[in-house]
């Protein structure tokens, strides 16, 4: 069970606008589109160009999927930092969006992602998600502090939710659960909530 | 019968008791009503928004609704000064102690509206690792306004049935 | 205990008195500051979130697609419908669906009603803190026509419900666009008064000129969004930069002004809603015809995959990451809400400051807890 693969291989899924989307043209009911086979997209082709950068430069790092405007780049533990810092100075990624945390139960990893977004004119709409898997059982990452300032609290609450440890982060304290928590985190698979 | 200093109860302590309950009965109920009439048109409630039912709150002190008209006051009072605490919604478990310390704080006589099913049951957060099911069991509730969240005519409701509560108080000194 | 700003403040410990501002205090609901004092001065400050934390993502791991709707908008309930929209089209997005033109369309007429149902709460409470009282009076009955507009379209008082996946909940009625344009013409002459008596006021401009500045750089760095961002210098509005749900369709512009205090981020609200009535008035004239959803059942099938969605809220960029493994639960569901994001200013922002202050830039943020703790 792995969905992240799955994604990239499909048809790629289509954006739900109607008017922006000349993405359609892998469904082949589309009367608008049906005329092109492959309708050039502008935004999946920055996006992929992003993409490789990236990989050419970081040969560990992998793409996860990409869609137009979006990207999912996954980085072997270790160089996230630089990663960071390459798509924060060289490829304008510089708006920290939200810090994410997955549980991989099935596969005993947990998985962290950042969502930048980006103040580069023209590159506004772009979402650049970088992410790295640790061991369930040791789930230490660096914090990107220094890269995102913004980053501060997402990685708490990411911490305090998933039981990730950010190695260099000032403050990981509770901020959203109680102070006298505990229990497991609670975003963990292996929590069941009380009431279920 | 034992009085203050010692000795056994004579004719005159029993007869002074016994004044004490005509003059209750004589005075004493319109006394009553009359503090409690007081009591029910200026009601000062504890600002403390707990969830999103405080927007329908904000809602019915606002001119449309203004509860203001129904006897409750600005809530912008010191607690030591506050009769009515409104729980807006969810209370969870980081707040819970503090809604305890809050309502210890305020002084006799003191009311309890529970308002939105968050606060009555817990409500659509049921199943939630962090809220309470209900507050009945840190603070004792005097009126539940159902709904998620309850309309501002519905909390003017609850505020007026809570009037009626007042009114009938047997007691002048609350519970 | 450590700090989080350590680094950068050290204060002497003798002069230094340890205050704590909430949960219980009208300056600051729901929401407590620890706040360090020297004098009136403010030497550090860090915020005390948490007492809303509801575990919605948790929840939302327990129920399917479409059982998640209600408890979702919970959150923002000043701001129900954007907080659904980008969930919407988050499923939408993994789903693959096309929704209907008109189904855009007056998911973006809800949208844009509930920003201005939203910024009126905040300039409403705004004026409070300021200690203009007509304010909060004419502003909380005001936002009242809005949600009556609301509710003839949705049928609920503020928990609208209305935008879900595949679509819209149901269609409009045509009295509800009749009232709608009316509001709308009204509403722009009512605004100019707001401008008259609050923005243009020498009091209100005494009391926020100046007072808590983020600066552009700062805001990029704390990855501040929506009014805050705006007020910097800092264009960011997801309705241009990728224009869902026929946004292209519409004119309107992105309000940005470059003082970044507490004046310019109310005034880029009021600005704001007079884009939003501009939007409404073009897209109830220009409503296509045809049908509102598509027929999703009540469990849909949701194939496997991963989705960023986001949408310009009230406050800022929503996001939702939704991690799908083909069940009919989401696998993750990841909210990033606007609040949360524009949090970390709040205790750069409270440096230096008198205690009077505090309250304004607190609520000059547009910080709302609840949607916040989740
Ligand atoms: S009852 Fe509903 S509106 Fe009130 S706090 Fe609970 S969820 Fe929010």
């Amino acid at each position: 069970m792995k969905p992240t693969s799955k994604a990239s291989e499909p048809a790629t899924p289509a954006p739900p606008q109607v008017g922006a989307s000349p993405q359609q043209a892998k469904v082949p009911s589309n009367p608008s589109s049906a005329a092109a086979p492959v309708a050039p997209n502008p935004d999946l082709d920055r996006a992929k160009d992003i993409a490789g950068r990236i990989t050419s430069k970081y040969p560990g790092s992998k793409l996860e999927w990409v869609k137009p405007r979006r990207l999912k780049v996954s980085v072997p533990l270790g160089i996230i930092k630089d990663v960071a810092f390459f798509a924060r100075d060289s490829l304008g990624f510089d708006h920290i969006g939200t810090v994410s945390g997955v549980d991989w139960i099935a596969k005993s990893s947990l998985e962290v992602v950042y969502f930048v977004g980006s103040t580069t004119p023209g590159q506004e709409g772009f979402v650049l998600a970088l992410s790295e898997s640790v061991p369930r059982d040791d789930p230490v990452v660096p914090t990107l502090i220094d890269v995102w300032r913004g980053a501060e609290y997402h990685e708490r609450e990411t911490h305090e939710m998933f039981g990730l440890n950010f190695q260099g982060h000032p403050d990981q304290s509770h901020l959203f659960l109680p102070e006298d928590w505990n229990d497991l985190p609670p975003l963990r698979k292996d929590y069941v909530s009380p009431g279920r | 019968m034992v009085v203050a200093g010692g000795q056994k109860a004579g004719t005159f302590q029993v007869l002074v008791g016994k004044i004490d309950d005509v003059l209750q009965y004589a005075i004493g109920d319109p006394l009553r009503y009359l503090a409690n009439w007081g009591r029910l048109y200026s009601l000062w409630p504890v600002h403390l928004e707990t969830a999103c039912c405080s927007v329908e709150v904000g809602a019915a002190a606002g001119s449309r609704f203004d509860i203001e008209r129904f006897g409750t006051l600005e809530a912008f009072g010191s607690l030591r000064a506050c009769d009515l605490i409104i729980v807006m919604g969810t209370v969870t478990r980081k707040l819970a102690p503090r809604l305890k310390l809050i309502y210890d704080q305020m002084a006799e006589p003191k009311w309890v509206i529970a308002m939105g099913a968050c606060s009555i049951t817990g409500g659509l957060y049921f199943d939630s690792y962090n809220v309470l099911r209900g507050i009945d069991d840190i603070i004792p509730v005097d009126v539940y306004v159902p709904g998620c969240p309850p309309r501002a005519e519905a909390l003017i409701q609850g505020i007026v049935l809570l009037q009626e509560k007042i009114r009938r108080m047997p007691t002048l000194s609350g519970r | 205990m450590k700090m989080a700003l350590e680094s950068e403040y050290s204060p002497d410990a003798d002069r230094i008195m340890a205050v704590s501002l909430g949960p219980q205090h009208p300056g600051a609901g729901h929401f407590r500051i620890r706040l360090w004092l020297d004098g009136d001065y403010v030497v550090k400050a860090l915020p005390d979130a948490g007492y809303v934390h509801r575990g919605e993502e948790k929840m939302g791991e327990y129920r399917n697609y479409i059982q998640n709707v209600p408890h979702l908008e919970r959150p923002v309930i000043l701001d129900s419908s954007n907080i659904l929209f980008a969930y919407s089209l988050g499923v939408d997005e993994l789903m693959n669906s096309k929704i209907p033109p008109r189904g855009q369309y007056l998911r973006v007429i809800m949208s844009e009603i509930n920003r201005i149902i939203s910024h009126m709460y905040f300039i409403a409470i705004q004026g409070l803190f300021l200690g203009h009282t007509t304010m909060i009076t004419w502003c909380m009955g005001d936002r009242d026509f809005w949600i009556d507009l609301g509710e003839r379209i949705a049928g609920a008082r503020v928990t609208f419900a209305y935008i879900i996946p595949g679509g819209v909940r149901n269609d409009i009625p045509d009295f509800a666009i009749e009232k709608g344009l009316k509001t709308c013409d009204w509403f722009e002459k009512r605004m100019d008064e707001y401008e008259k008596i609050f923005y243009d006021n020498p009091m209100v401009h005494q009391r926020s000129d100046g007072v808590g500045v983020l600066s552009r750089d700062d805001a990029i760095a704390f990855g501040a969004t929506g009014t805050v961002a705006r007020a910097s210098g800092l264009a960011l509005d997801v309705r241009k930069d990728e224009p869902y749900s026929s946004y292209q369709d519409f004119e309107f512009k992105t309000p940005v002004l470059t003082q970044g205090d507490s004046w310019a981020r109310a005034y880029v609200a009021l600005l704001d809603m007079r884009e939003s009535v501009k939007i409404i008035r073009q897209a109830l004239k220009g409503l296509p015809q045809g049908p509102v959803r598509l027929k999703l059942g009540p469990q849909p099938r949701v194939p496997a995959g991963e989705v960023y969605s986001r949408t310009e809220a009230a406050r800022g960029e929503m996001s939702y990451y939704i991690v799908s493994d083909g069940s009919p639960r989401p696998y993750r569901l990841k909210i990033g809400v606007p609040s949360a994001k524009n949090l970390r200013a709040l205790p750069h922002l409270l440096r230096n400051v008198h205690v009077a202050d505090i309250p304004v830039i607190y609520w000059s943020l547009n910080y709302w807890p609840v949607e916040a703790d989740r």
